[in-house]
């Protein structure tokens, strides 16, 4: 009998339906399988009652002849940024511990509303500020990977969406929210060995979710296939009169739509995603997704991206910026932590609340964000950079002219080993720089798992589509994903 | 462009996070060489460019202007650190 937490949303969805196991089963299985993985730090809070209780309803209604809800008796993880209500969701910030909504985020409403059931709030780095799960206050999450020399050094589980990433992987759960704004979906999907993806702006409602830079979060899911992302997506999309961002436009049934041949389909290789320093394994996988895509009959063709190399500086200048703001409602006031020195002031009060409650990154961020849009900077820093954005909207456009999809790695490395980045910032900002254009210009874009490096370790290839089209991007990695037959997944130590 | 530490005591008072000397001398060289690697930008020409305003072209949408919400008084001031009479309170303010 094959375990219940080797299954995905899938395999769980249609097994429950068709009673081969109970919803209750499936609930017990993975609860029991969040327990006893502390070691890898990926839960911050665990909510066993929430999944039960949609296992039982799951239950109920098979037992009472009822059409089961699209993702009835399906335990997911949340990541720690949506507002559940009642549950804390602090974005693993100090600042926000302890914070417990009153109200339950628009995504995964519609997720309880689908049936699926809750087994906790799951580790990030803090605010989504982070590429590494290393910023987050609760502690590092431990990839469930590790290098095949032997070393047992602890890898990071990528970032932002780190918690996500490991518990999946690790079968934990069977998928699980995550956002990306430079890439957190994308990039702990490749670290890890699991697809995620990112959809349009605007299809996923920001409505609940603890905003960092508002005009390029987006909420997505990520599991262990493309199949399980596209059922995950369809009940997180749809139009939201809470976010006034949110698209009014129907949710494309993107299960059913699947489909892995790519004959007249044109896939653009961007050439200035060959960059200095790329490992030969990278270039060499990007080569095999490039023979994939055209043994599922599409045309290859180069294109030109050329405002590339201007993606990460843009958005070091507009996330913060836009951080800077969201973030100034963490007053000690209204919600959250409150540090009031003996005989302190109210702007004392302030201050002494966000020295205490901000980590070392969101304060560099924060600052960063405050120096650009200051009096006199605001044109040479964040004006020109929402110009530049424009022009990397601009080069996709025109690619768009001779393509229909993109094919590049995700990543220019596989995971690294927690603590080998984090003392750089720059380094760190710079292994979000394929995912970041395509986050600038609202696209999306998925990573898929492609094969391992020589150490044994996931890489991914990311795929970027025109605006609105996710099955196209759902299908060109489901093409890959039946050429790559990835199947590896790391050994329980845990 | 430099950085230097009176910059570093000013915005973090404009961000209102207090900052302690040591730490301002270690955030000045860090925010210098962040500074440093985004002033690249100015590289490009944008004399003919519009700065972008929305990645996906939206409009804005207008609803019937009634009231939709409300009556939540203790909802909203059920997280507050310290809440008194249905009110946030903070330190005085005027004296």
């Amino acid at each position: 009998m094959t375990d219940i937490t080797d299954l995905g949303v899938r395999e769980l969805r249609d097994g429950i339906r068709a009673g081969t196991f109970s919803a209750r089963e499936v609930a017990d299985s993975f609860i029991v399988a969040v327990s006893k993985a502390k070691q890898l730090n990926a839960f911050l809070v665990e909510t066993p009652d929430h999944a039960i209780a949609a296992a039982k309803e799951a239950d109920a209604a098979r037992a009472a002849g009822e059409t089961l809800k699209p993702l009835a008796g399906v335990p997911i993880g949340m990541k720690d940024l949506f507002c559940t209500k009642g549950v804390q969701s602090a974005a693993a910030s100090h600042i926000l511990e302890g914070f417990k909504p009153e109200y339950e985020s628009t995504v995964s409403q519609k997720l309880w509303d689908a049936g699926a059931g809750m087994l906790g709030k799951l580790n990030m780095d803090q605010f989504a500020m982070g590429s590494s799960n290393e910023t987050s206050y609760f502690g590092n999450v431990i990839s469930p990977w590790r290098r095949a020399d032997g070393g047992n050094a602890p890898l990071a589980p990528g970032g932002s969406s780190g918690g996500s990433s490991a518990s999946i992987a690790a079968r934990l759960c069977p998928a699980a929210t995550g956002t990306d704004t430079g890439g957190s979906i994308r990039q702990p999907a490749a670290f890890t060995g699991i697809a995620g993806i990112k959809p349009t702006y605007g299809r996923c409602s920001r409505w609940g979710i603890i905003a960092f830079a508002s005009s390029l979060d987006q909420a997505g899911p990520m599991a262990r296939d493309v199949r399980d992302c596209a059922i995950m997506l369809e009940t997180m999309s749809g139009f939201d009169a809470k976010d006034s961002t949110s698209l009014q436009l129907d949710v494309p049934k993107w299960e059913a739509g699947l489909n892995a041949s790519l004959a007249g389909k044109r896939i653009g290789i961007p050439k200035e995603y060959r960059v200095d320093g790329m490992p030969a394994e990278i270039e060499a996988l990007w080569q095999q997704g490039i023979d994939w895509v055209k043994d599922a009959g599409a045309e290859v063709v180069e294109v030109s991206l050329p405002h590339t190399k201007y993606a990460l500086p843009a958005y070091y200048i507009i996330a913060p910026a836009e951080a800077s703001s969201n973030l100034a409602r963490y007053d000690g006031v209204r919600y959250g932590l409150r540090d009031l020195p003996e005989g302190a002031n109210l702007q004392e009060m302030y201050a002494a609340t966000r020295a205490a409650g901000f980590g070392a990154e969101v304060k560099r961020r924060i600052l960063i964000g405050t120096y650009v849009l200051s009096a006199g900077f605001y044109d040479a820093y964040y004006t020109q950079a929402q110009k530049v954005r424009t022009l990397i909207a601009q080069d996709f456009d025109r690619a768009w002219e001779t393509c229909d999809l993109l094919l590049t790695p995700t990543a220019p490395s596989a995971a690294f080993a927690l603590g080998e980045k984090s003392a750089d910032p720059i380094a760190m900002y710079l292994n979000d720089v394929f995912t970041v254009p395509s986050s600038l210009a609202g696209l999306p874009a998925m990573s898929v798992p492609g094969g391992l490096d020589k150490a044994g370790l996931p890489l991914g290839l990311q795929v970027i589509g025109k605006a609105l089209d996710e099955q196209g991007v759902l299908d060109a990695c489901l093409a890959i994903e039946e050429r790559a037959g990835f199947r590896a997944r790391p050994e329980a130590w845990w | 462009m430099s950085v230097d530490t009176a910059t570093v005591k000013k915005i973090a008072s404009l961000a209102r996070i207090a900052i302690t000397d040591e730490e301002v001398a270690k955030i000045a060289p860090e925010l210098d060489n962040i500074l440093g690697w985004i002033e690249q930008l100015g590289e490009v020409d944008t004399s003919s460019v519009e700065p972008m305003t929305a990645v996906i072209a939206n409009h804005l949408r207008l609803r019937d202007d009634v009231v939709t919400d409300g009556g939540k008084r203790d909802a909203v001031l059920a997280n507050a650190p310290q809440a008194e009479h249905g009110f946030f309170t903070v330190p005085k303010v005027i004296e």
